[in-house]
């Protein structure tokens, strides 16, 4: 189904040139302060796409995005204040990474809540069952299981 | 004619299935065998009429009749045979035609050799596959009709998407509808079973091998869509959690957690109402991601409000079966009844702590996907879960996993000694911890944490060798002994030992690529000269050539080593389509054992330099390469004596003629 994504990446295609992402004039002539970059643009939505980062796409959005985040680096804003600065700009919407807040709690707070809750389950179940006598014996076989049974015997000889 | 019979024929389909889907049930009601029998006979012309009709769409497809409208608006006359033919599931109406195709395809193999099932368990199975199909078929016929007429047929198509005109998508849907759909047999079984109220270590061990085969072609697929997006999007990145993704990593997860827990079933008779649960919940999923991707609900909810027909059609599908899966699962899962004791300290125990994390890692993809859609609905505010929202909740859920999963195999059913257990992987731990040290010593760049991934990933791979070393005891016994022992093993242990090291190579592929892989982007001329890793790649300049059904301009580039030494050429382009006028980056690979050099084109500039991305990924192939160890462990386990008597058996005389054992 992974072509699904394709009918996705369309919909990118349609809104933008056919370049590629990250582009050669874009980058910065400082390594320490492209890599920061990068590294924020691995983060950040571009919001007319499907689930693609500024770094990975291809829309016109995403390359002013990328030029943008450069400018505030170049202008000596640390990653958060970047940060910060597009959040205001645009909203949560831009952070591939939802932080922390009264809406995400669940989908931040559920993987180690379900996580507890299995081991908890795992505990009482075990407990329960050891302090439970010793499971009956299960249902008899039926007559045409008995016979099936017969049969493959005869069959398969000494297993 | 043809798609008007390939129309009728889905039709009579249709009337099939519902036959299929009563008689049985009206037949264990009564407890006539004669109309339980009816389901199996019913099966197979089933399978006859929608291959028929699954075959008549391929005709059109193949003799490129644009009088049909799906035809029309997906392919064109001008491209090679088998895009011909696979452009018939790169679109929606069609790949619902694969979709059902495959579900009666099991529903046929299920008749054909399920004859040492007990009548009514197979009937029942049987019957709920066919209301699966038959809920397919009204959504194909109403909502997705492939087979629907232009009057004024145009004399040429509109094309295939070309990202898709490519031999991993002619090879990836089906390889991931078979395993999407091989999850139907499961839930049969498990409803089926519901229904009757009667379970017991005999059903795990007639569904273990659907779930296999399942597991083994999910497996397959997603790897090899992986691999497609690796070296068509042209950034040569292989895993983007995309919501597409993430719907076909769903039912893996459930699927590979449904496999663990039904080896307990079977050997134990324990977490008998879990296994049920998980063969429901694993379908499920498989059903909520063709929902996720067929209904536009993904692009965002106003795209699914705008034109919500096929959407709605396939929520009441979900709603439908999952609801009323889960509902009867809930009235009758109280009277089973559980068995088998077991220490926290057991094989038992180690399966079921695989279950823990693989289920939670499941539902975390599983709110991670649907996450923001809900918030959305509820409250309007807008949020974007990404990559890196799952790399941070992922990867500590499947870490301790890792780490674990070679102590599984080595401990005892009921009550296992972990001691024991941790002395016979002294070697695997030591070895692990030579591969942390030398991955310190040889790279200095990357994340900290990385070399440890890698000593998880080695003791991961050499855990399954210790399993194999242990059972066949090499080393302590005559080699021509170990060899004995080794032919004498259980394929399942083969296919367990395959299977775990697939996951450590997968790992160590992953952690090489992320932690340890360089990036060139330039702007580049004729004669220049890029260097990553230890080559120097030469550009040689741009050159035009002539597809069946497009226009490339290729980059030559020679590969030499620092040293001078030819290593190869690399010729990656820029594909133009003209039909859609669409452009593709078709990226060149040049594999150097189990690394790859990955060049990408841009559009090249009016003054002659070509932009390009230039990547040397380390171990990358490892990443799918893994994912063929378990494949191949899968198969295995599903040629182990014990499941072949246990389950699929056609030829009842060969029986007969067997040795015994």
């Amino acid at each position: 189904m992974k072509y699904l994504h394709a009918f996705a990446l369309l919909i990118t295609l349609a809104c933008s040139s056919p370049a590629g992402a990250v582009q050669p004039d874009e980058m910065l002539p400082d390594p320490a302060l492209e890599a920061r970059a990068r590294a924020l643009s691995k983060d950040l939505r571009c919001m007319v796409c499907q689930n693609e980062s500024i770094d990975d796409s291809e829309a016109p959005l995403a390359h002013d995005l990328r030029v943008l985040v450069r400018e505030r680096l170049k202008a000596g804003d640390s990653d958060s204040q970047v940060m910060d600065f597009l959040v205001a700009r645009y909203g949560e919407f831009v952070l591939l990474k939802p932080p922390l807040s009264w809406h995400t709690v669940a989908l931040w707070g559920l993987p180690p809540a379900l996580l507890l809750f299995g081991f908890g389950v795992v505990i009482v179940q075990n407990r329960r069952q050891n302090a439970a006598p010793e499971a009956p014996e299960p249902a008899a076989l039926t007559a045409t299981e008995e016979a099936r049974i017969a049969e493959l015997l005869r069959h398969d000889g000494a297993l | 004619m043809i798609p008007e019979l390939g129309h009728y024929a889905l039709m009579l389909a249709l009337g099939l299935a519902l036959i299929q889907g009563t008689m049985p049930l009206v037949g264990m009601r009564t407890n006539d065998a004669v109309l339980m029998n009816v389901a199996s006979p019913v099966a197979l012309a089933q399978f006859v009429f929608v291959a028929l009709s699954f075959a008549a769409l391929a005709e059109c497809y193949v003799t490129s009749d644009f009088s049909v409208l799906n035809v029309y608006e997906n392919s064109n006359s001008a491209m090679p045979l088998i895009y011909r033919f696979s452009s018939l599931w790169g679109n929606h109406e069609g790949s619902m035609m694969l979709w059902v195709f495959i579900l009666v395809f099991f529903g046929a193999l299920v008749a054909v050799f399920g004859t040492n099932l007990p009548t009514a368990l197979k009937a029942n199975a049987l019957a709920v596959q066919a209301w699966i199909a038959a809920a397919f078929y009204l959504f194909i016929l109403i909502t997705s009709n492939p087979f629907v007429r232009i009057a004024e047929a145009p004399l040429q198509g509109r094309d295939l998407n070309p990202i898709l005109q490519d031999p991993g998508l002619a090879f990836h849907p089906p390889m991931l509808y078979l395993g999407y759909v091989g999850f139907s047999i499961s839930f049969s079984f498990a409803i089926a079973a519901l229904l009757e109220g009667r379970i017991d270590a005999a059903w795990a061990r007639w569904v273990r091998p659907w779930v296999l085969g399942a597991w083994m072609c999910l497996t397959v697929g997603i790897a090899g869509g992986s691999y497609w997006a690796y070296y068509e999007l042209g950034w040569g990145g292989f895993w983007f959690w995309d919501p597409v993704e993430n719907a076909s990593l769903m039912p893996w997860l459930a699927g590979t957690a449904l496999l663990h827990s039904a080896v307990v079933m079977e050997k134990r008779g324990a977490l008998k109402v879990w296994t049920i649960l998980l063969a429901i919940v694993a379908f499920s999923l498989s059903l909520i991601g063709t929902f996720l991707v067929r209904s536009g609900v993904l692009t965002s909810v106003h795209a699914f409000a705008t034109d919500p027909t096929r959407g709605i059609f396939i929520l009441a599908i979900l709603v439908v079966f999952i609801g009323g899966a889960l509902s009867l699962y809930a009235w009758r899962a109280p009277l089973l009844r559980q068995g088998g004791l077991f220490a926290p300290i057991s094989r038992e125990g180690a399966l079921v702590f695989n279950n823990l994390f693989l289920t939670t890692a499941c539902a975390t993809v599983f709110v991670g996907t649907l996450y923001p859609l809900a918030l959305e609905a509820l409250t309007g505010a807008k949020i974007s879960v990404g990559p890196p929202f799952f790399n941070a909740t992922f990867g500590p859920l499947f870490i301790p996993l890792m780490a674990v999963m070679p102590f599984g195999p080595l401990m005892g059913w009921k009550r296992g000694d972990l001691l024991g257990a941790a002395q016979r992987l002294l070697a695997a731990a030591m070895l692990a911890c030579i591969a942390i040290a030398a991955a310190y010593a040889i790279e200095h760049r990357g994340p900290v944490l990385a070399p440890f991934g890698v000593g998880i990933a080695v003791f991961v791979m050499a855990g399954a060798a210790t399993d194999v070393a242990e059972r066949t005891m090499i080393l302590r016994v005559p080699l021509r002994a170990a060899v004995r022992r080794a032919m004498g093993l259980p394929r399942s242990a083969w296919g367990t030992a395959f299977a775990h090291f697939g996951i450590g190579v997968t790992l160590l592929g992953i952690v090489s690529v992320t932690a340890w892989g360089s990036e060139r982007i330039a702007e580049i001329k004729s004669g220049d000269t890029l260097d990553i890793g230890h080559y120097r790649l030469s550009f040689d300049g741009l050159f035009n050539r002539a597809g069946p059904n497009y226009r490339d301009v290729v980059g030559r580039f020679t590969v030499r080593r620092a040293g001078g030494e030819l290593v190869g050429a690399m010729e990656p382009s820029r594909r133009t389509f003209p039909a859609r006028n669409m452009a593709t980056t078709e990226a060149a690979l040049l594999t150097r054992g189990v690394s790859q050099l990955y060049l990408s084109l841009g559009d090249p500039n009016p003054d002659g330099s070509v932009p390009v991305r230039l990547y040397f990924k380390p171990n990358v192939v490892m990443i799918w390469l893994g994912a063929v160890f378990m494949f191949v462990g899968g198969g295995l386990s599903l040629s182990d004596r014990r499941l072949r008597v246990g389950a699929p058996r056609p030829a009842r005389a060969k029986a007969v003629l067997q040795p015994a054992e």
